[in-house]
């Protein structure tokens, strides 16, 4: 049976091999699709439409950048972080402080946003290499206790009263402790475009967001919603950014030493590559990488809290990587999709358009009647739909270990090896002598 | 040893072992400073027992739950997620039946099983329901942790330790929203107060007696009030107070985690089966060559283990009173710094590991703000996996 239900993904995937592009727009289209209609069912117009296929692209685009961060650690060189949720809060509350206005509460530093972001991403990066000089050392499983132990260490002390006011060298800096810190939003990089005093909320409109706001409002699509989409312009651009870095990374000659590390480190170390360095590199690109998605999309209210960076977020964007599949940049991006739009955005949303009504309230009540049952589950779908990702998860490990696209994983070789006709394993072979490439490695 | 010996591994210790030294420096620090505090009155010394307690009543609890995470990690090779929620669905189990046979009569069933109706269980009123609970508990994680097996683990019995690793934070995501989708997200009161074992200064007297739940020692007229009162020769400043107490509730927990880590410890020493256990921890093809049933030997540790984990998650509600569907998911990581503490697969050290913990979690407070004491047992924990990542009975594999 499982070669069956192994057959129909294969499938798929054959139709689409080798075209990215329509892989992923073909991907998130029939989320459209799906989505569309449900939202046809429970009766939104057009501006109701739209902001719903807005909600979920943002979800899907802010899971594909963490995701993609993530792949190149767990996917490319197989290091097995799972504090994604404390580099992440390490950035946004960064790049919070950094920007915030002097005369908010918290107190910040009222710096322009770039160099607050860049800010965000160095101190990200920084807690990254801190965290991965006396732990990249250790046993997979070892490294994955104390990445998570880490992260929530760092979001208690974003918590705590220590962190809430400090003042350091005479200037009074704060991440707000439990009530969280108010800071210019993303989104502000974008509304620019629109307004003319894009932190006040209610400002005039320039001549351009005139313009755009009136053609908007002509189909019947309010300002909140153009603005939301401004804002998943520049999600969208960033995402693509960071595929194109990874892809970058993965080609280039300190990529495929990322591979043979992951295939097999005492072959690439034993070939003279300083593997120790290669791996702390990569850790701060990748947790700076954490850290300007988590400002980005976790961010995008311009408020958070340290509730926001719970374990559980990282656990999902692993889950992402692994129904994506590890090691594949496309399969990142799709299992973002998949994961956000499809499993987490979807359910929830038929559960709070669809579901109340005469819900039972209690799981007792809701045993009178299959009916009841039903309703009971659409009404607590939230809570299902994690009983069902994990379920999924399990079902992949045993079946599918490798993910959606995971086949792609790349070899650590520059050429295909199987073309050689010899020496089926990539690990193998990863560190032969170069041609081109290697000089230029570290 | 003479003493340009003992100079001479001092100075490897430090040439070696840089951080071993400066955990130990901060360690001596913080000793140095405790006594200052004691000695110069800051830190009250009742205060200081009570905080001491209570973490070591909490860390053993962590600990009963660490044999069984040590157990399945030294025998099956995988750091199991899901352990957390095993000890969710055990407490949630076991109070569930507890809720039944104790309130039957008061509440319909439902109600009752899904803890919507408190019947106001203690053990003080009830100790045979809580004994039933108690069974129940381990009872139910015995079955979640057999079928969970056979489900998810036997067929990847050859994948690495990591796919296990994930397919278990998959098993720890289903088991933790079922429980939400069947009671809930709601923190749920569980218990009623129970009496109190307390140390007491009567107006300057020392003694000893038994407070009961609704006794407030600033309204008591005198020691004839107290239950199974033993008046001590000690003088105390002229106050009146409870200067150390412990609930029946604790001491129910810290009866019955000791009496399971020996019981455990009698298993694995004195019979085959604990023979056998060691064995496959140390090297599971040589015992399968040997003649070891090994897949048998893989579902007692399951049955053993889980059994343990239901019952730790019982006892610990028991002991704080209130749950939530993801209370077993936040200690896991307590769990496993106790058991990482201890040095993976000891029985022994999961139980000093968990009291460290515990005492840890508990007693930092006087150091640091409420807020970060957890933070301070999770540093203790990246700390061993760096330093001494056997854990401080490194070397015995189930012992």
């Amino acid at each position: 049976m499982s070669d069956d239900v192994r057959g129909v993904p294969d499938r798929v995937v054959d139709l689409f091999e080798g075209n990215d592009p329509l892989l992923i727009v073909g991907t998130m289209l029939g989320i459209y699709v799906l989505l569309t209609a449900a939202a046809v069912a429970v009766g939104f117009d057009l501006n109701g439409i739209v902001n719903t296929l807005r909600a979920a692209t943002v979800f899907a685009a802010g899971y594909g950048m963490l995701v993609l961060a993530l792949n190149l650690h767990w996917g490319y060189t197989g290091l097995f972080n799972i504090g994604v949720a404390g580099f992440m809060a390490v950035g946004t509350y960064v790049t919070a402080m950094l920007s915030a206005a002097p005369s908010s509460s918290p107190p910040g530093l009222g710096l322009p946003l770039p160099v607050a972001i860049l800010g965000g991403m160095a101190a990200a990066a920084i807690v990254g290499l801190l965290t991965a000089l006396p732990a990249l050392r250790l046993r997979a499983d070892y490294l994955a206790i104390v990445t998570v132990a880490l992260s929530e260490m760092i979001r208690l002390f974003v918590k705590s009263r220590i962190a809430q006011e400090f003042t350091v060298a005479g200037v009074t800096l704060g991440t707000g402790g439990g009530r969280g810190i108010n800071y210019p939003s993303p989104q502000t990089i974008v509304t620019g475009l629109l307004v003319k005093e894009p932190r006040s909320p209610g400002s005039e409109p320039t001549a351009f967001g005139e313009a755009v706001f009136g053609a908007a409002e002509s189909v019947g699509i309010s300002e909140s919603v153009v603005s939301g989409l401004f804002y998943l312009v520049l999600l969208l651009v960033f995402t693509g950014a960071f595929y194109w870095l990874l892809v970058r990374i993965a080609n280039s000659p300190f990529g495929r030493v990322l591979k043979a590390i992951r295939e097999d480190e005492l072959v690439a170390s034993s070939l003279g590559k300083d593997t120790r360095l290669f791996k702390l590199k990569v850790f701060a690109v990748g947790c700076a990488l954490m850290g300007l998605g988590g400002y980005l999309w976790i961010g995008r209210s311009g408020y958070v809290n340290d509730l926001s960076f719970r374990p559980n977020i990282t656990f999902f964007v692993f889950i992402a990587l692994i129904i994506g599949g590890a090691g594949s940049n496309t399969g990142s991006i799709l299992g973002g999709m998949v994961f956000s739009a499809l499993l987490f955005y979807f359910p929830q949303f038929v559960s709070q358009n669809l579901g109340g009504g005469s819900a039972p309230d209690s799981f007792a009540a809701a045993l009178g009647s299959a009916g009841d049952l039903f309703a009971y589950a659409v009404a607590n779908v939230s809570s299902l739909r994690f009983v069902a990702i994990g379920i999924l998860l399990v079902y992949l490990m045993q079946n599918r270990p490798e993910g959606i696209l995971g086949h792609r994983k790349e070899d650590a070789a520059s050429v295909d090896l199987l073309e050689r006709g010899s020496g089926r394993r990539p690990a193998a072979d990863g560190g032969r002598p170069p041609d081109s490439g290697g000089e230029s490695d570290e | 040893m003479g003493v340009a010996e003992q100079l001479s591994v001092g100075r490897k210790l430090v040439a070696e072992r840089p951080g071993a030294l400066v955990v130990g420096l901060v360690g001596v620090l913080l000793l140095v400073d405790l006594v200052r505090k004691l000695t110069t009155g800051a830190l009250p010394s009742p205060r200081f027992a009570s905080l001491l307690l209570d973490g070591l009543v909490i860390g053993l609890a962590y600990g009963l739950a660490g044999i069984g995470l040590s157990m399945t990690y030294s025998i099956l090779n995988f750091a199991n997620f899901a352990h957390g929620d095993t000890v969710t669905v055990g407490a949630f189990a076991g109070w569930s039946v507890a809720y039944v046979v104790g309130g039957l009569g008061t509440a319909g069933f439902g109600s009752l099983f899904l803890l919507s109706s408190d019947p106001g269980l203690s053990v003080a009123n009830a100790p045979l329901v809580v004994l039933v609970g108690v069974v129940a508990a381990g009872v139910g994680t015995v079955v979640l942790s057999l079928a969970l097996d056979r489900i998810v683990y036997r067929p990847m019995r050859d994948a690495g330790g990591i796919s296990l690793l994930i397919a278990s934070i998959g098993v720890a995501l289903a088991l933790r929203y079922l429980v939400a989708f069947v009671y809930g997200v709601g923190v749920k009161g569980i218990t009623a107060a129970s009496p109190k074992l307390a140390l007491l200064s009567l107006d300057g007297a020392v003694g000893m007696g038994v407070l009961g739940p609704d006794q407030r020692v600033g309204e008591l007229a005198g020691p004839s009030e107290v239950a199974y009162y033993v008046g001590l020769p000690f003088a105390n400043r002229n106050v009146t107070e409870v200067l150390v107490g412990l609930t029946f509730h604790q001491i129910a927990l810290a009866l019955a985690a000791g009496g399971l880590m020996l019981g455990i410890h009698l298993l694995l020493q004195r019979t085959k089966l604990g023979k056998a256990m060691r064995a496959m921890a140390d090297n599971k093809a040589l015992a399968r060559v040997t003649g070891i049933p090994t897949e048998r030997i893989i579902r007692m540790t399951w049955v053993i283990g889980g059994g343990l984990t239901g019952v730790a998650g019982f006892l610990i509600v028991l002991e704080r009173g209130t749950m939530s569907f993801s209370f077993g998911w936040i200690l896991l990581l307590f769990i496993f710094a106790a058991v990482i503490l201890g040095g993976i697969g000891s029985v022994y050290g999961a139980m000093v590991g968990g009291v460290v913990i515990g005492v840890v979690d508990s007693v930092s407070i006087i150091w640091l703000p409420s807020s970060l004491t957890t933070a301070a047992a999770f540093a203790i924990l990246i700390v061993v996996l760096l330093l001494k990542p056997d854990g401080i009975f490194g070397g015995v594999t189930t012992a």
